[in-house]
């Protein structure tokens, strides 16, 4: 589970949704990379990812991990932005027998678990349905 | 480079092993292992093992391990490539022996899964995923292969009933493995009716948490020649890797590491997918079964759920498929299976593996997945005339 | 001249009844419903909270501010449910937002007015040239002890509001502001839930202090009610907005566009800046808009906003409060309910 220091070392990405691009490549990197994988480009250009994607595939996760139980079960999908990226991430506010790959989806801030009773609050993105 | 051979093998009986701490049954197995090859002592120790630390609160295995097995002062260390560790284990072998450092090595594999709660081996096992972008979401391993599954399912056609037939199917072969965890069989109903644990996998899809271990012993194939049971030589070993998290990979249906490796075994050994008698793969989850036979070409790309409906991975098929009843009915001690791959593999060959032995196979194969695909191990054995 | 440039509203999509709530206690759902002038209130999932319906909110009036958010220059959260004891929720939200680190934040909690409290500061720091652009967010995930009358309605929303100089949605033409020491309502550190003192809400204490700001911003800026296009009050249950509004002298006409409660519930911080978004969502250039909010401890905030014609090119930039509140809705029986705010005891 994430320490202080390790989740606030994310924010950039969980919060804002900061990316990098290799221009050559025209290929997004999220989290962001030091060196494009594709052509050895260190030279990457900040970016921010898109808001909204469709539903690649999904999964109901029914048995969680501890910090996940409040929540189980709950759904958990690829999503493709409208940029390339490919992200997992958890899809809410949606029945389960309505999800279907090819979903259109967007992005909300959400918690994702507390860290125990007296931990830090961890946050990052959910998708929901597009509205 | 010299050629290697397999000279002894061992496993004790898998499944949740309360009276025996991780160094005692390490060291029942691996004297099982010295004694089929016939020696007190070896040059070398590898230890596969995806992680003892969170599993037993032990790291630094290499040591304690060869310490408790009585082999003072060798080099002894733990490879670890999460569930692909045992494999990776034996690869490191095979290069000390094939190399001229090491005469004989001890490789083996071991995982003490059952000393912490549900709660904590969840986490353990997580902890292979990218704990930062998957695990973060609430994804688990087993949600992992059924992003996989539907995926393919949706893809290519795969249906409920052929992720199901892959656990029938081993379950058959591992009711008649002495050292499997579950040895009996299950049905179709039962695996589609079994408890769900990530749609669409359920629980009868997922290998289950095992206490095990497995161990061989590598030396040269010159060598090997003197004893009196048949030469088993390792002919080819392939390791690759690919994108870490399963969203950036290219393709979410295909196993990139498992292709690579297995082109890289294939190519070291000179066979094709077509030699193949037998192979043990990573059924981490029915899925994986099928996308890594598509992966090593011995079923056409998108065929692995009609290959097993078919009937052609099955014992007695076209290409027998985890004979030893696979990490779904064997058992999975996650470090350990890739060393247990191998040695059903050598049993096979030697044609003493008893009711569930193949009929005179020569080559066989084994393949070791790590996460969610992004490492994978491959060997290749053959059985010399 | 000042005013808003950007509002936007979050309201979860999970709904209780009242008949559901009811049925558990025991309690007689249409003498509730009637009393209270409620059907069914929001709730939060397990994944949301003050903070994150906070960023929601604020990103919709981000979208009809069209502005860097890094001009921002002060970030205020009004709630009593900040998921902190200690640490700010705006810290969280100035960072979602991109608008770190030059920025000065506070979080606000004075029962339900603590929203408007931080308007009330963000505007008038822009007024005072402190900040280019300053964001005031009233959000609550409020809860009521089980069985009693405040379960009915304590409910989960948030509105925000960016304030600035140009560009303006509604210019800001007076601001008023009301209090007394009054012990309506409270909750002690530690305690989960908040206790209240029953009838001695209303007369001494609601209807004491929106009545005495609504009175003093109208002398102030020299208006009669019928001067106002559209009023909104605090919303504890459907009645008291209502009654308030009569005594002052409002028609129902200048109140409903505003009031949301019947259907959503006492958003407490988010509830009158909630109402005011969905007036915003319907109101025309000129038309004049007051606001008063009503925090127990016991005071009110009060605004008169004068709309622009700027507001029909944002006003469809982000989504409209009521189809927010009247789509995509999640009925829950009260045994998921209490799951959802955590009034299951379970095992450590």
């Amino acid at each position: 589970m994430s320490t202080p220091s390790r989740y606030w070392r994310e924010i950039p990405q969980r919060y804002r949704k900061e990316a990098n691009r290799c221009a050559p490549c025209d290929l997004i990197y999220f989290p962001p990379r030091l060196i494009c994988p594709e052509c050895g480009n260190r030279a990457l250009e900040k970016t921010v990812l898109a808001e909204k994607g469709s539903l690649m595939t999904y999964t109901i996760i029914r048995v969680p991990p501890s910090q996940f139980k409040d929540q189980a079960p709950y759904a958990v999908g690829i999503v493709e932005m409208d940029d390339g990226v490919k992200l997992t991430g958890q899809v809410v506010d949606c029945e389960f027998d309505k999800m279907h790959t090819g979903m259109r989806l967007q992005m909300e801030f959400r918690k994702m678990y507390d860290v125990g009773h007296s931990g830090i609050i961890c946050y990052g993105y959910k998708f929901v349905p597009e509205y | 480079m010299r050629d290697v051979a397999v000279i002894g093998v061992g496993i004790t009986k898998w499944g949740e092993i309360w009276k025996q701490s991780l160094r005692d049954i390490y060291v029942e197995t691996a004297l099982l292992a010295l004694e089929d090859a016939g020696v007190d002592r070896v040059d070398s120790m590898y230890v596969g093992s995806m992680s003892p630390g969170l599993f037993v609160g032990q790291e630094h295995i290499g040591a304690l391990l060869s310490d408790y097995l009585g082999q003072k002062h060798i080099p002894a260390v733990r490879v670890e490539s999460a569930c692909a560790s045992g494999g990776v284990a034996v690869r490191m072998g095979f290069m000390e022996v094939a190399s001229g450092i090491s005469d004989a090595v001890l490789v083996s594999g071991i995982e003490k899964m059952t000393d912490v709660g549900g709660d904590e081996a969840t986490y353990a096992l997580g902890s292979a995923a990218d704990q930062e972008y998957e695990g973060y979401h609430g994804l688990t391993f087993p949600g992992l292969y059924a992003l996989i599954a539907r995926a393919h399912m949706e893809k290519y056609g795969t249906t409920r009933e052929q992720l199901a037939m892959v656990a029938v199917k081993n379950h058959k072969n591992g009711a008649n493995n002495p050292n499997a965890q579950f040895p009996f069989e299950v049905t179709v109903e039962q695996v589609i009716n079994s408890v769900k644990v990530a749609d669409p996998l359920n629980i009868l899809d997922c290998s289950p948490i095992t206490d095990g271990a497995a161990a061989v012993v590598l030396v040269p194939a010159e060598k090997a020649r003197e004893m009196k049971k048949p030469v088993i030589k390792i002919v080819g070993s392939g390791f690759a890797t690919d994108s870490f998290a399963l969203a950036q990979r290219k393709e979410i249906t295909w196993l990139e590491a498992t292709y690579l490796a297995g082109q890289r075994a294939y190519g070291m050994a000179g066979k094709k997918p077509e030699d193949l008698d037998l192979l043990e793969v990573h059924d981490c989850f029915t899925i994986a079964e099928i996308c890594v036979t598509e992966a090593l070409g011995v079923v056409e790309k998108g065929r692995g759920g009609a290959a097993v409906e078919a009937g052609e991975t099955a014992l007695e098929g076209r290409i027998p498929v985890n004979t030893s009843g696979g990490l779904k009915s064997k058992g999975h001690p996650v470090g350990a299976t890739g060393v247990a791959q191998v040695m059903e593999v050598v049993k096979q060959l030697r044609g003493e593996a008893g009711k569930r032995q193949v009929k005179d196979p020569r080559v066989g194969m084994t393949q070791n997945m790590g996460g969610s695909g992004a490492s994978t191990v491959c060997h290749i054995f053959e059985r010399e005339a | 001249m000042e005013g808003i440039v950007g509002y936007g509203a979050y309201i979860p999509r999970n709904r209780i009844k009242v008949e559901e709530i009811a049925k558990v206690w025991g309690a007689d759902a249409p003498s509730y419903k009637k009393g209270l002038m409620l059907e069914e209130k929001s709730v939060p999932s397990p994944d949301q909270d003050t903070i994150t319906m906070s960023v929601e909110a604020s990103k919709n009036a981000l979208k009809r501010a069209n502005i860097d958010p890094v001009k921002i220059g002060a970030v205020y959260v009004g709630s009593e449910s900040h998921p902190y004891a200690v640490k700010p929720s705006g810290t969280v939200l100035a960072e979602a937002l991109g608008a770190t680190p030059e920025c000065h934040t506070a979080d606000f909690e004075f029962a339900c007015k603590a929203g408007t409290e931080g308007m009330f500061v963000a505007l008038n720091l822009v007024k005072a040239g402190a900040v280019e652009f300053g964001l005031g967010v009233g959000a609550d995930t409020s809860q009521g002890a089980p069985g009693d009358a405040l379960e009915y309605s304590a409910a989960a929303g948030a509105a925000a509001f960016i304030f600035g100089r140009e560009n303006l949605v509604a210019r800001a033409l007076e601001t008023y502001a009301f209090m007394t020491d009054t012990p309506d309502f409270r909750r002690r550190e530690n305690k989960y839930y908040p206790q209240h003192g029953g009838r001695f809400t209303g007369d001494p204490a609601y209807f004491k202090h929106v009545t005495g700001a609504a009175r003093g911003i109208l002398e102030k800026a020299g208006a009669e009610p019928q001067d106002l296009d559209y009023v909104i009050f605090h919303q504890p249950n459907g009645k008291f907005p209502l009654r308030v509004g009569k005594l002052l002298g409002f028609s129902k006409e200048q109140i409903l566009p505003g009031w949301l409660v019947n259907k959503l519930g006492n958003t407490y911080s988010g509830s009158s800046p909630l109402g005011l978004t969905s007036t915003l969502d319907i109101a025309k250039a000129g038309d004049k808009i007051l606001l008063i909010s009503y925090g127990s401890g016991a005071g009110s905030d009060a605004f008169i906003f004068e709309v622009t014609d700027h507001i029909d090119k944002v006003r469809d930039l982000a989504p409209r409060t009521r189809d927010m509140l009247d789509n995509n809705k999640n009925y829950l029986e009260y045994g998921e309910y209490a799951k959802f705010r955590h009034k299951i005891r379970k095992a450590d």
